[in-house]
């Protein structure tokens, strides 16, 4: 283990400042200002300003309903499923996988104008409901309608992370329960359950985190009586000096904050590490053919339902008219051609502030690997603890903090100011994906044997050199993947693109889709937007797919060569 | 504690797929019986344990315990003990909690619940570790842990799955001496799978030796060591000679030259391997009695091992192990040494080739 020197202090201590001043310093001001009184003294007036607003108290049990409701239906959904693919053989399997992966391709609050007309009161599916059975579903009426597109597109979190803890069953636990006389549901929920209640802690708070701290969703839905909605028109409306927006943002961290800490110490202290060495999973039963035909008709219908925001946006891309029936009545490329016309600008400001953004977190994130890996640097861990906290960090409240802590400072030889610049976009996207590319590329580090760098060293390479031509080549695969992850994230980002749109000309697409979607007219050209977003995210995600499998299946050759 | 059961397999047939894990497996283990189930991983041993706690189906034969077929009855039903070799302690609940599992899934009374589980619990030392975690235990504790769960239902049968192969060399002779005390203690069949020959031979009443699914031979360890009845069980069950040769009538001839062996060959006649043990050659610097029936040798590799010391030894064409007591200031012959072999001819013994 190489010693740490005045250069590897150096980049420590520039990756410590850029996470102090733009992750740090914007989420404290928040805070601050939450808890202050104009003189700068500590008061809890806000707070009581905020909990005599009868329309912010509605706003926050709003927000803890859909969080939670969306929690609820989630887990109704995923848990059967998951459950089923680990424990029947099913050549549906491939289905479920599309399943977890699908929905998270498509922003939640594009697909959201698609379900509206799918799904609304005058929707495809009531209007049919009602010529055929005169009666209709209000599954997009008001918070329903945030929490059924939530639900939609949050699902795979749960879904995954208990597939993958499930998975990670040894047969023997299970097995020694049916020994001792336990089986059907009573082993479910005894043993089976418990041994992967991680996975589903993991994906539960994270839903939670992500519905409690949306702004796209409900805005599009045109639901303003929630916490995220309420922040950013209070901030918008009032402007930045409301100090209820600012309470607003405090609850939003407190809550990420005490459900990423609370799920961590509910796991604490206790040992679940349940996979053995040469360990197989559960055992996987034959499904009858009627069994089988049923599960089959309960996963289509699923896929359907997942799919129908990708079906709806589709449609309504290339869609002249699309109101009041089924089916859209005329179709068009129009859209397309509006938006290759009006929107190009903003397709290009996509590329240029997540590509950059997505290069910053992968220096980053190979730096920190580097440095928690691989030096005895004092202080190490803290850069990692630093840049994960932006995981549990709403982009409302990032965006606010931006606006406030850098309202006043100018860009050096521009004369422009930061807030009203394109790199404010850049910061803001690089900082909160960070977590991302971080992981990527502290799991590609992992997999490079210290010895190979060793070795360079021993031959006469300097640590800089070692790094540049023995670790960096050896961790591309991770590094790349980092960086699909980063850039497809970021595109899809809204909170803080909203927040942090100052004139169109600076937009990002995202923004464009959002925008777009305000008016009836302009959800043909939004619509066309969103697949072109979703096309990008997709591709992405393929590719990310593709090099880390790739990179795996080189390793394992190389390993038995 | 429960009456001591019989089980038996009769006729046992098991594949997966295309590959025939157990063939016309018939065996019985009687009431009360410390029996294992000894071979090479992969020859079906644990299959034929799992078969027993009902987690495998055999696509024919039957399983029979107590003279009841038990081979449509779910493992849940069995009342059937298995240790695993993982020991598969749920790591979700302490020490306590996985004793009193099968208890309670028997819908046992609170109060009989805590009593038996503090029983277990005691007769395997680990009274005072009730309230842990079973990831805060050491390998040793966390096998016992895994037997007082196992014993605290009571079961008919109790199935040892390689219980030992997790723990260091020392306390593995440790706990089988334990397990077998235990188990002459509770009377309960037992039936144990290990690879390692040392461990079935130091526990068991009985063993069945397998290979590629089949059962090769049946019976108490000095009946496998001294007369195994073919190549696998002879070579399995500790180390020994084999010396291709042909009979006829009493005698038999090999390299080695012919010998009378009338007392073990009986009428037998053809191709047959003479075998005997390492400790059956005296090597000697010069010839001795006649008892034995001596041969030139040259020393080739020497090892010490403690208590003794194994050669080998050419003779003729063949490569034979001798091994010679290791006694202080005793200096044994080194490699390249010419040297005399006497092996004892009643120790020799015949198998088919």
């Amino acid at each position: 283990m190489p010693r740490f020197g005045l250069a590897i202090t150096a980049v420590a201590l520039a990756i410590a400042a850029f996470l102090v001043v733009f992750l740090i310093v914007p989420v404290v001001t928040v805070v601050w200002v939450a808890f202050s009184n104009p003189e700068g003294g500590f008061t809890l007036s806000h707070f009581a300003g905020f909990f005599s607003l009868s329309l912010m108290r509605e706003s926050f049990g709003n927000s803890l309903y859909v969080a939670a409701m969306a929690v609820l239906f989630s887990t109704i959904v995923a848990v059967p499923l998951a459950y089923f693919t680990v424990r029947f053989q099913f050549r549906g399997a491939i289905l479920i996988q599309t399943l977890g992966v699908l929905p998270l391709i498509m922003p939640a609050f594009v697909g959201a104008a698609a379900l509206q007309l799918l799904f609304g009161r005058s929707g495809s599916v009531n209007l049919l409901l009602g010529e055929w059975f005169d009666f209709s579903v209000p599954v997009m009426d008001g918070l329903n309608g945030v929490v059924f597109v939530e639900t939609l597109h949050y699902f795979p979190f749960i879904l995954m992370n208990l597939s993958v803890a499930l998975n990670g069953i040894d047969t023997s636990m299970e097995e020694a329960a049916q020994n001792l006389g336990s089986s059907g549901w009573r082993l479910f929920r005894r043993i089976v359950f418990p041994l992967a209640l991680p996975g589903y802690l993991a994906g539960a708070s994270l839903v939670f985190i992500k519905v409690f701290d949306d702004l796209g969703t409900p805005l599009v839905l045109n639901v303003t009586n929630m916490l995220a909605p309420q922040a950013y028109l209070r901030v918008t409306s009032i402007g930045l000096e409301d100090p209820i927006g600012y309470v607003i943002c405090f609850i939003l961290v407190g809550f990420s904050v005490a459900a990423m800490a609370g799920s961590a110490m509910f796991l604490r202290g206790r040992d679940f590490a349940t996979l053995q060495r040469g360990a197989t999973s559960l055992l996987r039963r034959e499904l009858r053919p009627w069994q089988s035909a049923l599960a089959y008709l309960w996963i289509g219908a699923l896929l359907l339902l997942v799919l129908s925001p990708h079906l709806g946006v589709l449609l309504l891309s290339f869609s002249k008219v699309w109101s009041y029936s089924v089916l859209p009545d005329v179709y068009t490329l129009d859209n397309y051609a509006t938006v290759f016309q009006d929107s190009t600008r903003m397709i290009w400001n996509t590329f240029v502030y997540c590509g950059a953004a997505a290069l910053i977190d992968v220096v980053i994130g190979t730096a920190i690997a580097y440095l928690v890996l691989r030096t005895r640097l004092p202080g190490r861990q803290l850069l990692d603890h630093m840049a994960t906290v932006a995981l549990a960090m709403p982009g409302v409240v990032l965006g606010i903090g931006y606006l406030r802590t850098f309202r006043e400072v100018e860009l050096p030889f521009t004369g422009t100011m930061l807030t009203s610049s394109w790199l404010i976009f850049v910061l803001a996207y690089s900082v909160r994906r960070l977590p991302y590319a971080l992981r990527a590329c502290t799991a590609a580090l992992q997999q490079v044997h210290v010895s190979l760098e060793e070795a360079a060293q021993n031959l006469g390479a300097p640590r800089a050199r070692t790094v540049w031509r023995v670790m960096v080549p050896l961790m591309m695969g991770g590094i790349l993947a980092g960086f699909v992850t980063s850039f497809v994230t970021a595109a899809v980002e809204i909170s803080e693109t909203i927040l942090l749109t100052s004139r169109e000309s600076l937009a990002p697409m995202s923004y464009g889709i959002y925008l777009y979607m305000q008016s009836i007219a302009g959800r043909g050209p939004g619509a066309a937007l969103g697949v072109i977003a979703v096309v990008v995210v997709a591709l992405g995600t393929y590719a990310s797919h593709r090099i880390v499998a790739s990179r795996q299946a080189h390793n394992i050759a190389r390993r038995a060569a | 504690m429960t009456v001591p059961v019989r089980v038996e397999a009769r006729d046992v047939s098991l594949a997966f797929g295309r590959n025939t894990v157990l063939r016309d497996i018939g065996v019985t283990v009687e009431p009360g019986e410390f029996f294992a189930l000894l071979g090479p991983s992969g020859c079906g041993k644990s299959t034929l344990l799992r078969l027993i706690a009902g987690f495998n189906r055999a696509q024919r034969g039957a399983i029979l315990i107590d003279g009841e077929d038990v081979t449509a009855v779910p493992p849940w039903k069995r009342n059937v003990g298995m240790v695993f070799q993982s020991y598969a302690l749920w790591p979700h609940m302490t020490v306590g909690e996985n004793v009193a599992f099968g208890l309670e899934e028997r819908r046992l009374p609170r109060a009989q619940v805590r009593e038996r589980t503090a029983r277990a619990l005691d007769l395997v030392g680990l009274a005072e570790f009730s309230a842990r975690r079973p990831g805060q235990l050491s390998g040793g504790q966390q096998q016992r842990v895994a037997l007082a769960r196992t014993l605290a239902i009571e079961p008919r049968v109790l199935l040892l799955d390689e219980p030992l192969s997790n723990l260091d060399a020392r306390l593995r002779t440790h706990m089988r001496r334990e397990l077998v005390v235990m188990q002459k203690k509770l009377g309960i069949t037992t039936i144990f799978v290990t690879h390692d020959q040392e461990e079935a031979m130091t526990t068991a009443d009985r063993i069945a030796v397998m290979h590629q699914g089949i059962i090769q031979q049946v019976g108490a360890p000095t009946e496998l060591y001294d007369n195994p009845v073919n190549r696998f069980v002879a070579e399995f069950v500790g180390t020994i000679n084999l010396v291709p040769a042909r009979a006829s009538g009493g005698s038999v001839s090999s390299a080695l030259g012919t010998v009378d062996l009338s007392g073990v060959a009986g009428t037998r006649a053809g191709a047959v391997e003479i075998a005997f043990r390492p400790h059956s050659i005296l090597l000697s610097a010069a010839p001795g009695d006649d008892a034995r029936h001596w041969l030139g040798a040259t020393v080739a590799e020497r090892e010490f091992l403690g208590e003794f010391i194994r050669y080998r030894v050419r003779v003729a064409d063949l490569e034979l192990i001798a091994d010679q007591p290791h006694t202080l200031g005793d200096p044994g012959f080194v490699p390249g040494a010419r040297v005399h072999a006497g092996i004892d001819p009643t120790q020799l013994r015949l198998i088919a080739a």
